[in-house]
Parts: C-alpha cells; structure tokens; sequence
C-alpha cells in the first residue's frame, strides 16, 4: 500500500529520474535539509506522535478511506520520513513516486492544520520534498512547462508582449458596444488601482478581463494595467520548488506596479496567486509583508458593495452553496467578506456544505496539482469524491467560487460525479446584474 | 538491595534530575540557535497573543475540529496527560520523597485514590497500544520511536504498581519503579517525548501564523 503502488507515467517525471545517479540524491536531499530548513523541519519530524488524528482532514484520504496512504502523516512517513531515516540514500526510482506523491496528491490546502494538536504543518513539508524534486530536475512536465514559462515570459502562458496589449484592446473594443466610453487604461500612473490576473485569463479566459473592466468601468474606479511584463501575478515556480524564479516573479510583479506609482493592487479571483504575492514569495524576496498593500478580489469587490459603487439590476437567482477557496480563507481569512458579498448579489439562500469556512475542503486542484496535466486527473478527481459528496448534499444548482484552480477542479468534478451545478465567479454574477447605464 | 536502593534514590537520583533539566535546556537552546540561523521567516511572525489564543484552543477537550472529529482520542489524550503528571507528583509515597529530597511539603492523593488512578495511566497505554495496531491509519504511520516512547511512559507507573499492590518481589519492583522513572526523565530531551518540550513552540508558530497573517482559525 502506497504511492509505489499506484505510479502514473509522465515524461517529465521519468526523463529527471533517468538522469539521476544515488550520489547526485544524496547531496541533493542532504544539502536542501542542511541548507534550507531549520528548527521546523527539524521539530516537525520530532514531535510528530504519530497519532493519525490528521487522517480523516485530508480530502484524498476521506475519498479512499481504506488507504491510509493517502493521509497526511502517511505522506510524510512515504516521503521526508524515508529520507531522514536513509540519510539521503535513496534510489532514483524512489524519487519517483516521492514526486508524484508531493506534486500530485496533496493540495497543500493545509486542512490538516485543523487536526494537529501540536501544529505540525504538513503542507510545508510536502513543500520540502518538492522543493528537493525540484533541485532534482524531478517535476511533472505540464507543470513544469508553465514553470517554463515564467523563467522566459514572466507569466505562466507563454504569452508574448504585444499578445498581451493586444489582448486587453481587444477587450476594450469589444466592450464598446455595450460601454462606449470604457478604458482599460495602460500604465496609468498614479492609479488608485493597479489590476492584476493569471496568464491564462489573456489566453482563453479574456471574458474575465472583460467583466473586471466592465466592473471597474461601472464603479468609476481610477484604475489601471500594465503594459510590461509584471501583469500576470500567477506563480506555479512556487510550486513545482523554483523559488528563486518564484522570488524574480514577485519582485517584477511589486516593481511593475511601484514603477507606475500606483495606491495598491488588486488582484483577480485566483487563490495560489493570493498565496505566493502574501506570505511566500514575498517573504522570499525578504518583505515581512508587501512594498503596496494588496487586496484580493473578494475584498475589493465587497468595499464596492459596501460604498455602494455597484448598483444592482436585478439580483442571482438562488439559492447557492459557496466554495472557499483555501489560499485566501485558510490563508487570508475571507470566508465572511465573500458571504456579505453573495447575500448582497443573489436572491435566495446560502446554502453552507458541511465543511466550510476555514474548515473547507479543497477543490482538490490547488497547489499546482490540475497543473501537472492530463496524465494525473483521473488521481485528482478520484480524490474529489469527498468533495462530491458535500456539494451534493447541499441539493443547489450553483456554486459559487472565487479561485480559478478552483473552477478548473470543480468542473471536472462537477461532471465526473453527475452533480450538474453551474459554477460562477463573483465577476460573472456582479457583470451579469449590475446595473449597465449606458447599455 | 538496600546498597542499590540508596544508590538509585542517591547518586543516580541527582544525576537524573540533571541530566532532565540540562537534556531540556540544551536541547530548546540549541533548536533555537538553529531557528534564529534558518527559520527567520517564522520566527518573524510570533506573536504573543495568537500563540496564547491557539493554545487556549488546543487545550480544552472538544475545542478544535480535530478533538471533536476524533472523541475517544481526545478523552484519552486529556486523561493521560492530566494524570502523568498528577499521579508521580501527589502520590503520596512522591510527596514524602519531595519533602525528604527537596525540601517541598503539599497535600497528597490518598493511596486508594492513586492506586485507582494508576489503573487508569495503565490502560490508558493499552488503549493507546491497541489503537496502534489495531487502526490501519495508526499502524501505517508507527515506527519503532513510538513504541520506545509508550514504553517509557508505561514501564513506572506498570512497576509502581506492582510494587504497591507487592504483587511481585517488593524490593526488586521499587528499584525497578525508580530505575524506570529515572529512565522517563533523561528520555524526555531525547525521544519523542520531547514534544513536551517543543509542543508549545509549534503550537505557538502555528497560532501566530493563522491569527497574526492568514486571519483564520487554526483550530
């Protein structure tokens, strides 16, 4: 019983392994622990009793509940336990599945936080175990070609400079017809706010862009995007163990907007961004908290819901059951603003699953998991079956969620189990029913 | 026997408490050292008054999603932990002993009362024991560290109760009962036990984390 039992191919996977030799591991593994982790690590390994109260947190071992290779100790005992207890001297194929492990079954949600009675955070260490696959040229390729990315484009998608200003004009012509006045303003210095999204939003989810400047454009915000690279605030190096990439993508994405003076940046519904720009990334580059304050899209939208900026034509039909994502409830605590907000836009009921709030359970994609592609989907939708069941139990037809990892693995969870719900941002439901004058 | 008995609640006494005391010292001193050279960005974020907050939290049976999720454990947990450290210190065989040895006088559990209470610990380590292989979740996860570590906590209150009930050979038990308090004490830095020292550091971190940068709960 165990991830050795259960390999999936991926080339990028089995090509890092290949060109691994017992030597190369050992040094690897020993300089990354001796180097990079401390106290923490040290502790964590310690004082771990090895009570199996985290069993049940996980949403991959609650969905396979008759392996306990899918808890979170159980991870640590497959992964960071193996290498403390050899030293490092571990053979290429080991490293393997402690990759497919780290990178492709545990979410780093931290839901698991919730049960530990001495506070052993597991998403770090499983953080640990990728950041020496990394080091070990042992990654999952797709996740691993958005890494790509970010090194040669900074952002995540592979798109080029000028695809990008076309993008957004494109946007902005497009809308004219229903707001003949809208901007999206470039580079506007000394913007109130400065706009910022994931990559895949220029690429094949412009209707986003569209509806966050419709929004703006509806609440006379002073706003603006950049023109340079900088913009796409996603950062999947964070996970895949690229730090220093991670850290080069922050600082672009702080100076791009100190550059254009503005008063801080909001950043689009999109929780791993939310993650990498609040407490890791900018804490790699050395900022206790940030050079401009920033605010998530749920706060932003709810201060425009409160200074009643946005006027309502009509409102969502419900009732709906809300997901929170986990990098901006566990991890920033937003989970009451996002419900002031949807009370605000839908008519009809919230209707809670029976884990929400901090107590979530993750989509089930997050921590760069839908990112390592194709070859592990069936592995993450399997581990969504608990996911499933709470969103069924909740018997609407809408869930909303503010997180596009999120969208991506609800989708597929949504059509694997039947569960026929309509999954919707924020902005789909503020663009949708906000009042459009000039239309 | 009596030469043994003097040496062990003597000499090897004296030298246990300071092996204790310095094995406890050294180790949040040196595990510090390391912190403040590699985990600057945690330490960074301590805060006083979430760490206290998720404590507060952590040590109240049924307060957390984790106690309620798993409600014979936590029974379990809160009773072993309370009575480890009740039973050795207000027994009333300890309270002479700390009197002699320390010079310390306070009101002592009758000895019907800690008898029963000693039952209790002793179970309470075959829970934990069954729990262990019977749970495929426990036993996945088991290494030998853990098996030490119950065994250790379990080896003086088991002797300290046959030598009370002079179930076997009185004089060989007591030695036996001290030898195995005195093996506890220096294990503690050591072992797994050692969450005794560290717990309320990770708890703390955990705590400063989520209330003072992620605005959530960590229970």
């Amino acid at each position: 019983m165990g991830i050795h039992d259960r390999l999936i191919e991926d080339v990028g996977l089995r090509r890092g392994v290949s060109r691994l030799t017992p030597e190369k591991i050992e040094k690897t593994v020993n300089a990354v622990l001796k180097n990079e982790t401390g106290a923490r690590l040290k502790v964590y390994s310690e004082t771990c009793m090895r009570c199996g109260m985290c069993a049940t947190a996980c949403h991959y071992a609650q969905s396979h509940p008759d392996d306990p290779s899918y808890t979170p100790a159980g991870k640590v005992r497959q992964t960071l336990d193996v290498l403390l207890d050899k030293g490092g001297k571990v053979e290429p194929d080991f490293i393997y599945g402690m990759a497919q492990l780290a990178y492709t079954e545990c979410n780093l949600c931290r839901r698991c936080v919730h049960y530990c009675p001495i506070g052993i955070d597991t998403g770090y260490i499983m953080t640990v175990i990728r950041r020496i696959c990394h080091k070990l040229g042992v990654t999952p390729q797709y996740i691993q070609d958005t890494a790509h990315s970010h090194s040669a484009t900074f952002n995540q998608m592979w798109v080029k400079d000028d695809e990008w200003a076309d993008t957004l004009q494109w946007q902005e012509e497009e809308a004219r017809e229903e707001f003949p006045n809208m901007r999206i303003p470039l580079d506007k210095e000394g913007a109130d706010i400065y706009y910022s999204v994931i990559a895949p939003e220029p690429k094949f989810r412009t209707q986003l862009i569209y509806q966050a400047a419709a929004i703006m454009h509806a609440a006379g915000v002073d706003w603006t995007m950049p023109a340079e690279p900088g913009w796409d605030n996603s950062d999947m190096c964070m996970f895949t163990g690229d730090f220093e990439m991670m850290g080069r993508l922050k600082r672009r994405h702080f100076e791009s907007a100190q550059k254009l003076k503005v008063k801080r940046i909001v950043m689009g519904e999109c929780g791993h961004a939310f993650r990498s720009i609040y407490d890791v990334g900018n804490r790699w580059d050395g900022w206790m908290w940030h050079p401009i304050p920033v605010v998530h899209s749920i706060e932003f939208f709810w201060e425009l819901m409160r200074d009643g900026k946005i006027k309502l034509a009509k409102k969502y039909p419900g009732p709906v059951t809300v997901h929170d994502p986990c990098n901006v409830v566990r991890g920033r605590g937003l989970h009451e603003k996002l419900r002031e907000l949807v009370r605000f836009l839908i008519d009809g009921d919230i209707v809670e699953m029976a884990s929400h709030g901090e107590h979530n359970i993750c989509c089930t994609a997050g921590g760069g998991v839908i990112n390592c592609g194709p070859p592990f989907k069936n592995v993450r939708v399997a581990g969504s079956k608990s996911k499933a069941e709470e969103l069924k139990a909740t018997g609407v037809k809408t869930i909303v969620a503010p997180c596009h990892n999120c969208h991506g693995g609800l989708e597929d969870t949504v059509h694997a189990y039947h569960l026929g719900m309509e999954i919707k941002f924020l902005g789909d439901i503020i663009y949708e029913c906000m009042e459009k004058p000039e239309a | 026997m009596n030469t043994i008995y003097e040496f062990v609640t003597g000499p090897l006494a004296w030298l246990t408490w300071t092996a204790f005391f310095a094995g406890c010292a050294w180790r949040l001193a040196s595990m510090y050292k390391l912190a403040k050279s590699k985990d600057t960005s945690s330490i960074a974020f301590m805060s006083w008054k979430y760490s206290l907050r998720s404590i507060a939290h952590w040590v109240t049976p049924f307060a957390t999603l984790g106690w309620r999720k798993n409600p014979a454990l936590t029974v379990a947990t809160f009773l072993f932990h309370v009575l480890i450290f009740a039973v050795p210190i207000f027994l009333t065989a300890h309270v002479m002993l700390w009197d002699q040895f320390f010079g310390i006088s306070f009101p002592a559990i009758p000895d019907p009362i800690g008898d029963y209470l000693t039952i209790v610990v002793i179970a309470l380590c075959v829970f934990f024991a069954v729990r262990r292989l019977q749970d495929p979740n426990v036993r996945y996860i088991t290494k030998k560290a853990d098996w030490i570590a119950l065994a250790i906590v379990f080896a003086p209150f088991m002797t300290g109760f046959l030598a009370f009930r002079q179930i076997l050979d009185y004089d060989t038990m007591i030695i036996l009962h001290i030898l195995a308090g005195e093996i506890m004490l220096v294990a503690i830095p050591w072992t797994r036990l050692s969450h005794m020292v560290f717990a309320v550091f990770t708890r703390s971190y955990m705590g400063s984390e989520f209330g003072g940068v992620r605005h959530a709960r960590d229970w």
